[in-house]
């Protein structure tokens, strides 16, 4: 389970097991003093990513792995911002109002930004930047976020979006980092090649699938940030030369630790492991429509049939925590903590099983380690565990190459990863409601529908926490994806970098904000 | 000379046929793969409409072989195209990493080639002694441990704490090394580059050395008294030249094209990444650009041998 755990003393290479940075709204130590020093300005952030390609692309709408979203937050600033304690915060705007129906939403931008090229933001470069993922023949991955704004206009400083419904998440959906903002041609566009932005870094060297440099950009409007002079950015695929690198100093700081030998990385002088539990959960969708999985009681006995504590402690050595299929974090706002924790049991396997009117039951589980690092041990788990209630399940190795396209909502029964949304509404919207193209169980509930459309703009908390709650509950006891566990983000660091006490949960690297969140120890 | 003139030019021509015939193999390979350019890049967040557009945008919808021809056309002219990915000039994606293959190749070479013939002759002049047995030992196991594994011993052995060398080649990227700086960074590459390589070369040599030893003429040689290491270097190797040629080509042709592992590894930003990536996206004109310098590097290399061959014969070369 997920507890909420402290550093014991600022010296101790301890590490953050299982930790929830959301919710945690106080990491100080026991005698209440704050746990670091000063930061300080200077020095050069080396940092060694597992992904970069030589395929990605500076369009904003092609974003969709850890270089680039690197990248979007180090050279880019969006209207808003996810603070490193999961709430929300200004960044490019400075206020914001809805109106009663949550319907028409006005920015108020700050002014005074200054983009690397020395223009002032304005709001046409605003309603640019959002345009570009937007329309008919829009190619970007973000198109869907933004299908909901019908119009948007300028007024000054401020930005009127109108959506055709009320969503009371809107200024979350701006901290989305496909969403930066760049500066407008004179045709009202923005150049989606651009190397320009707003954010503390400027581009100095580019080269995708091997790494980039940064330089600081002095102009930044936030008051003495960032504090590095320079990051550079530098892809180490390899797990094994990722440490090397970072033990033998060539890097301050690696994105991705190796599970399966971060406890030796762990005894290394010298170096911290960060480990944070956010939104990013794995897990196992069925096509609802096909049989037998569209028999909610087959769906039940393979929920019965998984057991969750030896995945985590199997497949993530521990670094994260139990699922209960659905995928709302602990640390989350309306997270149900009423709802129990599900656990391995065969005997309720039976009893679902007698329920569909079956005595065994055999099936095919898809699955290539595309899916989520791990899923074919993973798989071969469940079909140990499984197969002493009944189901026979049958693990068929996927290739890794095309596994979205081929396997992916193509096959019934197979295996995802989400990074997760910051809010419940934007997790549910996207793959769970009914129709969206990213509803990867083509899963349909009348009740749930309904409670994500009120809910979405309902401005009362409490009654939005108890309809959250209730679609939690019909998720996890109807919906057709099977989620064992929450995976933890696990990086390390040398001791020369130091960090703010909280570190965000909504992606690695301290919310992939570390260039201007962190320094180095004087 | 003449006619070995001739040969360059008539095998050159050939060579650009089989660069065409590379070209259509490659492209009809990439097609069968499952999965087109604007799936793969969108990946999980695919969604028809976008994938819909994209194909449009790019081309795709067009039959193959317009787009074929296209580049087929473009590729005349001297022109690579853009990368499907993100519009950056393949010549360009390409020029900056070729160098560094090479560099690494040359580097390797320059310490395999002259290691390989020499164990080589020292294995046939000591054959079937100690020597003998543990040089074609190590050089076998070596070259039967996936190159990965080698790469991690030698990692273990030479870098770490208190090793001589850099774990990783990170620093190649990172501004522009000097002369000495790159041979320090890159030797654990090169080295481990050597330790793949070796084996068959140094095999190649003694067994060609070997094979001549029973001749009339070295055993004639023999009887005047000659010394074994004067009869291999001056009477035998200049007869086994041939096929060692010929091996140790198709082994630089390899220190090209085959060293993705090594890359990845000591984080080297060389060719074999860039094609990995770009078949996986199904990035057809970076795919192409590469298959092409591959394929050249082997045609190129090929010829090489076959010249080199033909002038250490002398009854080739003064063809009557």
């Amino acid at each position: 389970m997920t507890k909420l755990t402290t550093f014991a003393s600022p010296s101790r290479r301890g590490v953050l097991k299982g930790a929830t940075a959301i919710g945690a709204a106080a990491l100080v130590t026991p005698w209440g003093t704050p746990l670091r020093a000063q930061p300080v300005r200077g020095g050069t952030l080396r940092v060694g990513m597992a992904h970069g390609s030589t395929t990605d692309a500076l369009d904003p709408g092609s974003w969709e792995a850890d270089f680039m979203i690197f990248q979007a937050h180090t050279r880019n600033n969006f209207l808003t911002e996810i603070a490193a304690d999961g709430s929300l915060v200004p960044e490019l705007a400075e206020s914001w109002e809805a109106s009663a129906d949550a319907a028409t939403w006005t920015f108020t931008l700050r002014s005074g930004v200054e983009f690397h090229s020395g223009h002032i933001m304005t709001a046409e470069d605003v309603i640019a930047s959002i345009n570009h993922h937007r329309g008919e023949d829009s190619t970007s991955a973000a198109a869907p976020i933004v299908a909901d704004i019908t119009d948007m206009t300028a007024d000054g400083m401020n930005v009127i979006f109108t959506l055709s419904a009320g969503n009371a998440d809107f200024p979350f959906v701006l901290s989305d980092y496909h969403l930066p903002i760049l500066p407008a041609q004179a045709d009202g566009t923005i150049d989606p090649n651009t190397q320009d932005g707003c954010g503390p870094f400027r581009i100095a060297e580019l080269e995708f699938g091997v790494g980039a440099r940064y330089e600081r950009h002095d102009g930044y409007w936030k008051e003495g940030l960032p504090y590095f002079d320079a990051i550079e950015q530098i892809v180490i695929f390899d797990d094994a030369a990722r440490q090397n690198a970072l033990i033998s100093g060539d890097v301050d700081y690696i994105d991705t630790a190796d599970l399966n030998t971060v406890h030796l990385l762990e005894r290394a002088p010298g170096i911290e492991i960060l480990s944070v539990t956010g939104t990013q959960h794995y897990g196992l969708p069925m096509d609802t429509r096909a049989a037998p999985f569209d028999d909610v009681n087959v769906r039940m006995a393979l929920k019965y049939g998984i057991n969750r504590q030896q995945l985590v402690d199997t497949i993530l050595n521990g670094y994260g925590s139990l699922g209960n299929d659905h995928p709302i974090g602990p640390g989350q706002r309306y997270f149900n903590t009423e709802l129990e924790q599900r656990e391995y049991d065969p005997d309720r396997m039976q009893f679902h099983l007698r329920e569909a009117g079956m005595e065994s039951l055999d099936v095919d589980i898809h699955l290539a380690d595309a899916a989520f690092a791990g899923a074919l041990d993973a798989g071969v788990l469940f079909a140990e565990s499984a197969g002493a209630g009944g189901i026979n399940l049958n693990v068929v190795r996927e290739p890794n190459d095309g596994y979205w396209s081929n396997v992916w909502m193509q096959k019934p029964f197979a295996g995802t990863y989400w990074g997760g949304r910051p809010t419940e509404d934007w997790m549910f919207a996207t793959a769970y409601a009914e129709g969206v193209p990213w509803n990867e169980t083509y899963w349909s509930n009348e009740r749930f529908n309904e409670l994500l459309t009120s809910a979405r703009a309902e401005l009362d908390d409490d009654l939005r926490r108890e309809q959250y709650f209730e679609m939690q509950q019909i998720v996890s006891d109807d919906g057709g994806i099977i989620i064992p566990m929450f995976a933890a983000y696990v990086g390390a660091y040398s001791d020369r970098l130091a960090r703010p006490e909280q570190v965000a949960s909504n992606w690695r690297n301290d919310g992939h904000r570390i260039g201007e969140r962190w320094w180095f120890a004087s | 000379m003449s006619h070995i003139l001739t040969m360059i030019a008539q095998r050159l021509a050939l060579g650009v046929v089989t660069l065409f015939v590379v070209s259509l193999i490659i492209f009809l390979g990439t097609e069968l793969l499952p999965g087109d350019f604007a799936q793969e890049i969108l990946g999980q967040s695919a969604t028809p409409e976008t994938v819909a557009a994209l194909r449009e945008r790019l081309g795709l919808n067009e039959p193959m072989h317009i787009r074929y021809l296209g580049w087929l056309s473009d590729i005349v002219r001297g022109d690579f195209g853009e990368s499907l990915a993100n519009g950056q000039s393949v010549a360009d994606l390409i020029g900056g990493r070729l160098v560094r293959t090479l560099e690494l190749a040359a580097y390797a070479a320059a310490i395999a080639v002259p290691l390989s013939l020499m164990l080589g002759i020292l294995a046939a002049l000591f054959r079937n002694s100690f020597f003998d047995r543990f040089a074609n030992a190590s050089a076998l196991s070596s070259i039967s441990f996936p190159e990965f594994f080698v790469a991690y011993i030698l990692i273990f052995l030479l870098a770490g704490a208190g090793g001589a060398f850099p774990a990783t080649a990170i620093n190649i990227s990172r501004g522009d090394p000097t002369f000495a700086e790159y041979l320090h960074v890159a030797f654990l590459p090169a080295l481990t580059l050597t330790l793949v390589v070796t084996a068959h070369m140094m095999r190649m040599t003694r067994a060609a050395i070997i094979n001549l030893l029973s001749s009339p003429y070295i055993e004639m040689a023999r009887l005047k008294g000659m010394a074994p290491m004067r009869i291999i270097v001056k009477h035998a190797l200049p007869n086994a030249l041939a096929p060692i040629i010929n091996v140790i080509a198709l082994n630089l042709a390899y220190l090209i094209t085959g060293v993705v592992v090594v890359e990845v590894v000591f984080v080297y930003p060389g060719l074999g990444q860039l094609m990995v990536d770009s078949v996986a996206a199904r990035d057809m004109p970076v795919v192409q650009g590469v298959a092409l310098i591959f394929a050249a590097a082997y045609v190129l290399l090929n010829l090489t041998a076959d010249v080199l061959a033909t002038l250490s014969n002398p009854r080739l070369v003064h063809r009557r």
